[in-house]
């Protein structure tokens, strides 16, 4: 039995085996297009450094965005939707059977069709 | 003495981790390398039995186990007209999911040999591990409503006390307590409705209730009772509140198998709405309820994973985004029964379980890696650990494309089955799946970022690789998730189709009990 | 009406438990409630097997030309009552165990304060 038999969709198909020639393929190109590169640089020079925009950095510690911090942008645009989750996520014992039973009492309405 | 191995094998796939666990105490007093060897050679001796009961009910059916009768398959003795005794069945979902669990138990027996630098308490560890590993097979093997709660029972147990394994920690204490609380309430709701049940059909085993129900009043109070405990033992949001806890707060290699419990309980869930439940529910009622329960906890599973400052927090937050997946499948084919792309759904529902646990386990092993070398759990304090720690990066990196589904890892081979059939059913369902996709993904190169790249920070100079167990176990994942990754059409037709066929068909579940000897 | 008592009985209880999980400070009176629930359940679970007049479901000591089973209580619900109740003891007495670790690492029982584990 052939490995690579695509899996088919109702409207599609997917073959891992086209993906694989398209990424050797990719990579040809890359390595192609790293040739046309300069070899030459000299090293522990600011060729090597990271740009900030003209500051200066110490030492590796203030070069390095925390983890908390890289979505920063994001967090603060969906500050109102995050405070409110932040504030259903109380991490109280009793909320989590309140929140149990508010479903189960939807599902009651649902299924026994009052609603 | 003609003791055919596989007409006994459901009773052995209990029973070999069973005695393997009470008897972990006793050869851990000869050394440790001994009781770890023990463990891992149990599990693997049980994996072997269900691959070959695999084999089995691929060509030859459902298989069926009595306990206490004559004959293993002696399901109705004399001239009585119901199945008596506690009946185990074994058809293509019930294995499929054995093979899951069994996979993900030796993965985390691997893992546990090298994990703890110098804990004591090891023996009564890998005695609840191969106990918990007892009840999700049960869970995934039973026939038999009560014989399913006892089980349920059994796993919460077990998990509870592996979660507060490090009890010097005041966080693994809560978070152990808020899960046994909430899993007890469950399984009282759930027996409760097995009550019900019973009440109204003098019977407990499946396919028995299945040929006689009737969708009555008291029929739907169960299947509300039934659905909400075990959709919320399943981490369906707004329920979904206990996971990030007791995932977080668990010993990495406890979390993969608690993520297979999880699992346990939502194959539970699809047991109730396509077998027993199967003729008489109102096709479209439920699945749009599951469409929407799965969209809201995708939804909520993906954005509160962004603002996480623990690690294993957010992969556990991610973790409830992916159940959230395999329930608008399920959902779909539920709500669509009738059209073609309903068997496409289903299918990447239930392939989508398998890939889900192969990708949150190994991002779950990688967090346990970091933690062990850097004794920090918190995303503030970490950075640049690619330096030191090379295998322990691309294992992350597998591990984040997996996740996201990117191609050519399993993830996108669950995931395209799961998007194109919900687009067919609705476009707005694929679209927030789609979505969520992307934002998976942003989550993790975020994590990626700030943990394995950027400059060497100085407080983690000393940081070294890995023992060579912890990576053993996490090639294993990553292996086997490159492996489906490149050859899905071999895995969905050997793996998959079996288990949704024995799903939407619920009458070759019933007859094999009651229609013969 | 006087055979639908102990249904009564069991939502009542249910519902007492429930208020003690949801409304409750002290983490003892929340493992009081979910003992309350059980109790109930397992209530629930022996109520069903009753027949009127019925027997006590023991081969060796019934009566002479008793009709078997018209006549016995179901014995099935029995059954799965003590096992239910086997199970209630365990997990009682691990919250108990989790509650007591707590109790010795925050100084208090108060579920308002003994959450770190927050959004």
């Amino acid at each position: 039995m052939n490995p690579f038999t695509p899996i088919t969709t109702g409207s599609g198909f997917w073959n891992p085996l086209i993906w694989i020639i398209a990424f050797i393929t990719a990579l040809l190109l890359v390595y192609a297009i790293r040739l046309f590169g300069n070899k030459q640089y000299k090293k522990g020079s600011s060729q090597t450094k990271p740009f900030l925009s003209g500051n200066v950095a110490e030492n590796n510690e203030q070069l390095h965005v925390k983890g908390v911090n890289v979505y920063w942008g994001f967090t603060e645009a969906f500050k109102g939707y995050y405070d409110k989750m932040k504030r259903i996520h109380t991490g109280d014992t009793r909320d989590y059977v309140l929140w149990f039973l508010i479903v189960m009492i939807g599902l009651f309405f649902i299924v026994l069709g009052v609603l | 003495m003609s003791f055919d191995v596989i007409s006994h094998s459901p009773a052995l796939l209990i029973a070999i981790p069973l005695f393997g666990a009470f008897f972990t105490p006793v050869i851990s007093r000869l050394h440790a390398k001994v009781r770890d060897g023990f463990v891992i050679v149990v599990i693997a001796l049980t994996e072997i039995l269900a691959i070959f009961l695999a084999q089995d009910i691929y060509t030859n059916g459902i298989r069926k186990y009595v306990f206490g009768a004559s004959l293993p398959s002696l399901t109705r003795p004399d001239t009585i007209s119901i199945p008596v005794r506690i009946i185990f069945e074994v058809d293509g979902m019930s294995i499929f999911m054995v093979l899951i669990s069994l996979t993900i138990a030796l993965v985390a027996a691997i893992y546990s040999t090298s994990f703890f630098k110098k804990e004591d308490g090891l023996d009564r560890y890998y005695t609840l591990l191969l106990l918990l590993t007892v009840g999700m097979l049960g869970m995934e093997l039973t026939g038999d409503l009560f014989n399913f709660f006892v089980f349920l029972e059994i796993t919460s147990i077990s998990s509870t006390a592996l979660i507060a394994f490090w009890i010097d920690r005041g966080e693994s204490l809560e978070a152990a307590l808020k899960y046994i609380i909430i899993s007890s309430l469950g399984a009282l709701f759930v027996l409760m409705a097995i009550g019900f049940l019973y009440g109204q059909y003098d019977a407990l085993n499946i396919a028995a209730l299945a040929n006689s129900i009737q969708f009555t009043f008291i029929d739907k109070i169960a299947l509300v009772l039934l659905l909400a405990a075990l959709a919320m033992k399943a981490g369906i949001a707004p329920m979904h509140m206990w996971l990030p806890d007791a995932y977080g707060e668990a010993p990495p290699s406890v979390t993969i198998a608690i993520v297979a419990a999880t699992q346990a309980s939502l194959y539970a869930v699809l047991r109730i709405c396509f077998t027993l439940y199967g003729s008489v529910i109102g096709m479209s009622t439920i699945g749009w309820l599951l469409i929407g329960l799965g969209l809201l906890t995708i939804f909520v599973g993906v954005t509160m994973a962004l603002i996480q400052k623990s690690l294993t927090r957010t992969i556990a937050y991610a973790a409830v985004g992916e159940i959230g997946y395999m329930i608008i499948g399920v959902g779909t084919a539920l709500a669509a029964s009738t059209e073609t792309f309903a068997s496409v759904a289903l299918k990447g529902g239930i392939f989508h379980i398998f890939n889900d646990i192969l990708d949150i386990g190994l991002l779950f092993l990688v967090a346990g890696a970091v933690i062990y070398a850097t004794n920090e759990r918190s995303l503030e304090n970490l950075g640049g650990l690619a330096r030191r720690m090379k295998y322990t990066t691309i294992f992350f990196l597998i591990g984040l494309l997996a996740v996201a589904g990117m191609p050519p890892m399993n993830g996108f081979a669950s995931k395209i089955l799961i998007y194109e059939s919900t687009y067919q059913l609705n476009p707005i369902i694929s679209i927030i799946a789609i979505l969520s996709s992307i934002l998976l993904l942003a989550i993790f190169v975020k994590i990626f970022y700030s943990l394995f790249l950027g400059p060497e920070l100085p407080n983690l100079k000393d940081v070294k690789e890995v023992p060579t167990g912890m990576l053993i176990a996490m090639s294993i994942l990553a292996i086997v998730i490159i492996i489906i990754g490149l050859f899905p059409g071999y895995f969905i037709q050997n793996l998959v189709e079996p288990a949704a066929t024995a799903l939407s068909n619920p009458s070759n579940y019933i007859n094999a009990i009651l229609g013969g000897a | 009406m006087i055979y639908n008592i102990p249904y009564i009985a069991v939502m009542l209880l249910i519902l007492v438990g429930l208020y003690a999980v949801i409304a409750k400070r002290n983490i003892i009176k929340i493992i009081m409630g979910i003992s309350i629930i059980e109790s109930g359940v397992n209530l629930f679970l022996v109520a069903l097997g009753y027949r009127e007049g019925g027997l006590a479901p023991i081969f060796t000591n019934l009566p002479e030309k008793t009709q078997i089973p018209g006549q016995l209580v179901l014995p099935v619900p029995q059954a799965l009552t003590l096992t239910s109740i086997v199970i209630g003891v365990a997990v009682l007495a691990l919250m108990l165990a989790l509650a007591v670790q707590i109790y010795k690492h925050y100084k208090t029982l108060d579920v308002r304060s003994v959450r770190r584990l927050k959004e």
